[in-house]
């Protein structure tokens, strides 16, 4: 029964093909460690947030006058309303824990090198549109942080030369961030951005899946079709479109072995995840921020202003420099630098296991400046802040400077060509 | 795993510094499941408070149900305009007019707790002290020169500051030090609960929650480790 | 070889667990999604009971209350009228209020709980219409009767306990809402009698 209704389906429409291709026959490297987990992480938190999101929208109302008081409603009058509003405002954060992380490991692992340069390319366009999407929601509640938020970042686009102030008021509609402004970041941020960011998603994946997936030995799963002994291919059956080409070794099947620890990672995930949500959903007034409880006021400016905590490193940067303009440039040039991470590496080797000490002591230190970054995003500049924002930043710059310089002739330890155990 | 461990040690910081106000507070110590201490605070709060500060996104009945006031008692003993149970704790005051007599029109203190915290309003409504340049003739330590009079003058009595600044004991009230403090608790107590008034339900979900996903988790672990015998 | 491994009891058992309680916690988190869509607290409000004071209503006059977004009459029946109500029983539909359009104490002779107040929803059962009241004046629409509801969008008739007559398109007598009375002259719209 269930078997002639899939052959009639498949006949049509190739799903078992693709379920084979891209699961249960997909070869994934067999050594997959900690930093594995985030991907799907980072998938189940979408669908969270487009779930949770479509379920506010039907009682949030998109007006100045309506907005504030409808998150209270949802909170107070809606039942469970507090629940899918948490589970919402928790998710975003929740989204850039797993979505920083990830991207760490796409660093620690050469995951961005020839040949998943797209793919980090497609990674960092879903990061750029995630950076959208969280700061249009951040304005939805029209608490009085929203406002000043929006404020302090729209009035970026004022540092643009000769088109700065058109521009600002064009994003704005009107002379201050108002009804209109809010109406258009919620049209954005519930229809528009979450639509490219799934299809932005969809080809992370299928460019990945084109490639194939990196590994923490930074080795190749997939070998020139014919030149590995038959007794050492992967003992595991996989696409077609796989094995054509090449011989894989060291692989195993996605589903099962994945599918089963990614729920285990899940599981690990959600309990983290429910026990901020449900015992600390201010996240100690970095996730919802305590000037959020009044209302937007246009008069009154909070005493401190300072973004979400994820985009910390980002305005520290801008913070630092001390021209406006410069300042602008300065962070979104943090963000270019990112997508052009594959040519700054001329580095073959991926894996920092099998990198030069260089390698291993910029990661750290850009670690740690992308960390120190962020903290100080949140804290009020004083001159000791700038000063220790300003050497962050110079670690920031500085790791991409020097990677093009030592990853040309870096010296490397031998990559072993098969993963052992 | 050892850099993991570093990142995240490097993040607890991010964590424990919350936003702290610069001002000393005290501790409300005030306890979310003492109803009647809550009650208490609600009866203060529509005695002393209601007349200038709404609670403009709490219903009656839902604030009656949650702290376990009848409906029919609530409505003799705690409601005074004649609203319906099924309405916001609103009162009619003028917003332009209380502007110019307060210098701004007196703040809706629904989110009061969550906007500046528990222990904020505890330390304020014990801070009051006379200051004769004032229009009210009281200021206070907490949140200088106020536009609000002391409002709870007739229990505490007022104090005054002495030449270092400190102040000294409240003179003049109905009720003692220990006895005032009480009534600013419930007082406090109720404006947390106002805050959120599904923060003792968002708790105990939360742990049901957590157990079922630590069963989850160990269930899954073990049938990771059961598949991927396959592997090692 | 294929890779659905080896299938043992221990393996199969795991699986069957993990599904079960997965399951369980795709079931629990529905409940909030699914619990969202129930009247809010601001639903229930505005649609409490209402409350009307019907001391002050003559006899043979009809008053509108609004309860839940829909009119409400409210008729202080005649002593003469509501000794009229048994005299046309053949004309009517269900005289004896069969259909369960009222609360069990509202299925009697007068569809009422005194005898001289009528509590009924002012929506004709054929299409919604708000049907008109014709007191004193009803016997262009029903030979020997005196007073009585006739809708104006297709012509249905009601007599004066909101029961409908034959040979009209609405097809059962009007909705008699749960009311109750707090005192001789409050009624309550929307709770029956000893309910919150």
């Amino acid at each position: 029964m269930l078997a002639n209704f899939m052959a009639w389906i498949d006949k049509r429409l190739p799903v078992t093909d693709a379920w084979n291709k891209h699961v249960a026959q997909y070869p994934a490297p067999k050594n997959f460690n900690f930093w594995y987990f985030f991907g799907s992480l980072a998938m189940l938190v979408l669908v969270n947030q487009i779930l949770t999101g479509v379920w506010l929208t039907m009682s949030y109302e998109p007006s100045g006058d309506g907005a504030f008081a409808s998150v209270e409603y949802i909170m107070r009058d809606v039942d469970y309303g507090w629940l899918l509003r948490y589970m919402h405002s928790t998710g975003a954060s929740a989204f850039f824990v797993v979505v920083y992380l990830h991207m760490m490991r796409g660093l620690m692992y050469g995951s961005y090198q020839k040949p998943r340069e797209l793919l980090w390319i497609f990674g960092m366009l879903i990061f750029l549109v995630l950076m959208a999407e969280a700061f249009m929601g951040y304005l939805l509640p029209w608490g009085n942080m929203s406002y000043w938020g929006a404020q302090v970042i729209i009035s970026l686009f004022g540092a643009i030369p000769v088109i700065g102030d058109d521009l600002t008021l064009w994003i704005r509609g009107d002379y201050v961030i108002s009804g209109a402004t809010l109406n258009r970041f919620f049209a954005l941020h519930v229809i528009a951005m979450p639509l490219v960011l799934v299809i932005l998603v969809f080809l992370h994946i299928l460019a990945l899946h084109e490639v194939g997936s990196n590994n923490p030995e930074g080795t190749d799963v997939k070998q020139p079709k014919g030149s590995v002994k038959p007794e050492e291919l992967s003992k595991f059956k996989f696409h077609k479109q796989y094995t054509d080409k090449y011989d894989i070794v060291d692989a195993i099947p996605f589903h099962p072995y994945y599918s089963v620890k990614d729920i285990m990672g899940v599981a690990g995930f959600l309990i983290l995840f429910c026990w901020v949500m449900f015992f600390a959903p201010e996240g100690g007034g970095y996730f919802i921020e305590a000037p959020n409880f009044e209302p937007a006021n246009g008069l009154k400016t909070p005493e401190h202003i300072a973004p979400v905590w994820y985009f910390g490193p980002f305005y520290t940067i801008l913070r630092v420099v001390p021209d406006k303009l410069l300042g602008a440039i300065a962070m979104f040039g943090a963000i270019i630098v990112l997508f052009l991470l594959p040519w700054f590496d001329r580095g073959v080797v991926k894996s920092v296991k099998y990198r030069s000490k260089w390698h291993l002591f910029n990661l750290i230190q850009f670690a740690i400046c992308f960390i120190i970054l962020g903290v100080l995003g949140t804290l009020p500049a004083t001159p000791v802040a700038n000063l220790i924002g300003t050497i962050a930043s110079f670690g920031y710059f500085g790791f991409f400077v020097a990677l093009w310089f030592y990853s040309k002739n870096e010296k490397c330890k031998p990559v072993p060509t098969r993963i052992s155990h | 795993m050892k850099k993991l461990l570093l990142i995240l040690c490097a993040l607890v910081p991010l964590f424990a510094t919350a936003a702290g106000p610069s001002m000393q507070l005290d501790k409300a110590n005030n306890d979310l499941s003492d109803k009647e201490s809550l009650k208490n605070g609600f009866k203060t709060y529509v005695n002393y408070c209601l007349g200038c500060h709404q609670l403009g996104y709490q219903r009656y009945n839902r604030t009656f149900t949650d702290l376990g006031i009848d409906n029919a008692d609530g409505v003799e003993n705690y409601m005074y305009t004649g609203e319906k149970v099924g309405d916001h704790i609103t009162n009619t005051m003028p917003k332009k007019e209380a502007a110019s007599w307060f210098g701004t029109a007196p703040p809706d203190l629904t989110l009061e707790a969550r906007l500046r915290s528990p222990d904020w309003i505890y330390t304020y409504l014990r801070s009051f002290y006379m200051d004769d340049s004032r229009p009210f003739g009281v200021n206070n330590k907490v949140f200088k020169d106020v536009g609000m009079p002391h409002v709870l003058q007739d229990l505490q009595g007022v104090s005054s500051l002495d030449e270092h600044g400190h102040m000294t004991p409240a003179m003049g009230g109905s009720l003692t030090t220990e006895e005032y403090d009480v009534v600013v608790r419930d007082l406090t107590n109720f404006l947390e609960y106002v805050g959120e008034p599904s923060k003792l339900e968002r708790k105990s979900l939360g742990y049901k929650v957590l157990i079922f996903l630590f069963v989850f988790f160990i269930i899954a672990y073990f049938l990771k480790r059961e598949y991927w015998k396959d592997i090692h | 070889m294929s890779n659905v491994p080896v299938n043992n009891g221990r393996r199969r058992f795991l699986t069957a667990a993990t599904a079960v309680v997965g399951g369980a916690g795709v079931v629990g988190v529905a409940v909030p999604f699914i619990g969202s869509w129930n009247p809010s607290a601001r639903a229930k409000a505005a649609g409490a009971p209402v409350e009307v004071n019907v001391g002050k209503i003559e006899p043979g006059q009809l008053i509108r209350a609004e309860w839940r977004g829909k009119p409400v009459y409210v008729v202080r029946r005649t002593e003469e009228t509501v000794n009229s109500l048994a005299k046309h029983d053949d004309k009517l539909r269900d005289p004896n209020s069969e259909e369960a359009q009222q609360p069990d104490y509202a299925t009697n002779a007068y569809r009422s709980i005194k005898p001289e107040f009528l509590v009924a929803l002012g929506v004709c059962t054929h299409l919604g219409c708000a049907p008109t009241y014709h007191g004193g004046d009803y016997e262009q629409f029903v030979d020997g009767v005196k007073d009585g509801f006739f809708c104006p969008c297709h012509g249905s008739k009601f007599d004066m306990a909101g029961r409908v007559f034959q040979g009209v398109p609405a097809p059962l007598n009007l909705m008699v809402p749960e009311h109750s009375f707090t005192n001789d002259n409050t009624l309550l719209i929307g709770v029956s009698e000893g309910e919150a």
